[in-house]
């Protein structure tokens, strides 16, 4: 399937089930370069599982899935190595390995995708580590930071090969607030270097407005509603409006 | 639940699990060409496989050698014929014991320790994470493993039957006064190439069953700490009976291929 230059994902009628219950029931969304687009719901409402399916993570049941230009949907894990290395995956634990040093974690998709020197290599980590706020810290484990440094790094490790699509599962989730403040002023910062274009899946409002173009409500599977913020902001839909007073509950 | 529907259910998730594994072995003959940096993960796992499990495989053929030389030799003088000692032990370890104990006993904590390692990566999302950053994870953490225990299975197994064949003799020479000379010369009379290589033959499958049962087991790890538990121990009853099932029928296709 060939898309528009500048598209680089769509997404039509996906539709996934786990144990007879219909996690997503045909959603579409597209994104194109330089644009942020945050998907926002309540827990359980499918956002992730979204993600999984957009970044080739998870098979959808039915619908097409289109990275680059390229249906993945069905492709085969092999088929699909080349595609993963254009985008990054942030994922909501961070999913450090846990016995590598912060510098390694950093390190190991340059390792495994380029020829850099080790003299480059260290360059290029100690450059994303200073950007996400963590120099220094090249010998410490994963189990030695706390949950936002976690998270830090795995933007870092997400960001190093500087791809061309990122995806962020609740960054700020688990975190204290001025974590949290902090994770979200990084990705806002990012946005206008490394990291231009973006799918954010989150259930806070304030970092959505903080970082998004676009914003999407994920509600019983379907997206309830999509737009600018300013846009949802104003949105008359009935679910929308219950979503940002705090009131809409997945079942 | 009715008892018809408690058996429908584990004949689907028994189906499910044979079916898996099968897949898991399809998509590791695909990955076999290893890029030639994954090779010191291959011989890491050689350290860890083989190296390791060295003390548990000779201790247990060593003490298996010597009881069934023990229990043959007592048995066999009521018929005269203890002189004989040597051959029964000789093909029982080389033929059946030393292939089956070293891969239940190695295999049990070699491919538990498998699932364990993968069954926590998988649950805190470490391998999604090899998938995300576009690292085969198949070739990374499968095939070097497969292939280092296609190699060490068979090595452990011949340095077992070795270590066996001297503790029967240790019990033959000096519980029940047989001849050394004797004890060797029956065993070179009586036991062929043959004997010894079906053992190997099986050692390699034991192997590969082994490491592939560990490695399936640990990606299809779901449920935190708790589902990590499980899969643990289900591994080292699976790869018991896994051992103990596919011994009966390679036993048989080699007296048909070989006899």
């Amino acid at each position: 399937m060939t898309v528009a230059g500048d598209l680089l994902v769509e997404l039509r009628d996906i539709r996934k089930s786990f144990d007879q219950k219909e996690v997503l029931q045909g959603v579409s969304l597209s994104l194109r370069k330089g644009t942020t687009l945050a998907v926002m719901g309540g827990s359980g409402s499918g956002k992730t599982v979204l993600l999984r399916i957009t970044a080739g993570l998870l098979r959808p049941d039915a619908g097409q899935v289109a990275l680059f230009g390229t249906r993945i949907e069905r492709m085969r894990e092999e088929a699909m190595l080349p595609i993963r290395k254009r985008t990054g995956f942030v994922f909501q634990g961070a999913a450090l390995f846990d016995s590598l040093s912060v510098f390694e974690n950093v390190a190991y998709p340059l390792r495994e995708h380029t020829r850099l020197s080790l003299g480059e290599i260290t360059d290029r980590v100690h450059r994303f580590l200073s950007l996400v706020g963590m120099p220094g810290t090249d010998e410490l484990l994963p189990a030695e930071l706390s949950g936002g440094m976690r998270k830090r790094v795995g933007i870092a490790r997400a960001l190093v090969m500087e791809p061309e699509v990122v995806f962020f599962d609740e960054p700020t989730a688990g975190l204290d607030p001025t974590n949290a403040r902090l994770v979200a002023e990084l990705i806002a910062t990012l946005r206008t270097g490394v990291c231009d274009t973006a799918i954010v899946v989150t259930h806070d409002i304030e970092f959505a407005n903080m970082v998004a173009d676009q914003m999407a409500i994920l509600h019983r599977g379907r997206f309830a509603d999509i737009g600018t913020p300013a846009e949802i902001r104003g949105s008359t839909n009935s679910d929308v409006r219950r979503f940002l007073a705090g009131d809409l509950r997945e079942e | 639940m009715s008892v018809l529907a408690y058996a429908r259910r584990q004949g689907r998730e028994s189906v499910a699990w044979y079916g898996g594994l099968g897949l898991l072995a399809i998509r590791v003959a695909r990955n076999l060409r290893l890029p030639p940096s994954y090779l010191v993960i291959v011989a890491r796992e050689i350290d860890i496989i083989g190296v390791r499990s060295l003390a548990v495989a000779l201790t247990a053929s060593l003490f298996t050698g010597m009881v069934l030389a023990l229990q043959t030799a007592v048995n066999m003088a009521r018929f005269g014929a203890e002189n004989y000692v040597g051959p029964v032990v000789a093909l029982s370890i080389l033929r059946e014991l030393g292939p089956v104990l070293t891969a239940i006993l190695v295999g049990g904590k070699v491919a538990s320790g498998i699932t364990a390692e993968l069954g926590s990566m998988k649950v805190t999302e470490q391998i999604d994470a090899l998938r995300a950053i576009g690292v085969n994870y198949v070739k990374k953490l499968i095939v070097p493993r497969i292939m280092a225990a296609l190699l060490v299975f068979p090595l452990i197994t011949v340095v077992a039957d070795g270590v066996g064949l001297l503790g029967g003799m240790l019990i033959a020479v000096f519980d029940r006064n047989v001849d050394a000379y004797l004890y060797w010369n029956t065993i070179s009379y009586w036991v062929v190439m043959k004997d010894f290589l079906t053992g190997l033959g099986k050692s390699v499958v034991f192997g590969f069953l082994i490491t592939l049962i560990g490695c399936y087991n640990g990606l299809g790890t779901s449920g935190g700490t708790e589902g990590l538990g499980r899969s643990t121990t289900d591994t080292v009853v699976q790869v018991a009976m896994a051992v103990i099932i596919s011994d009966f029928f390679l036993t048989k296709l080699f007296f048909l291929l070989f006899w």
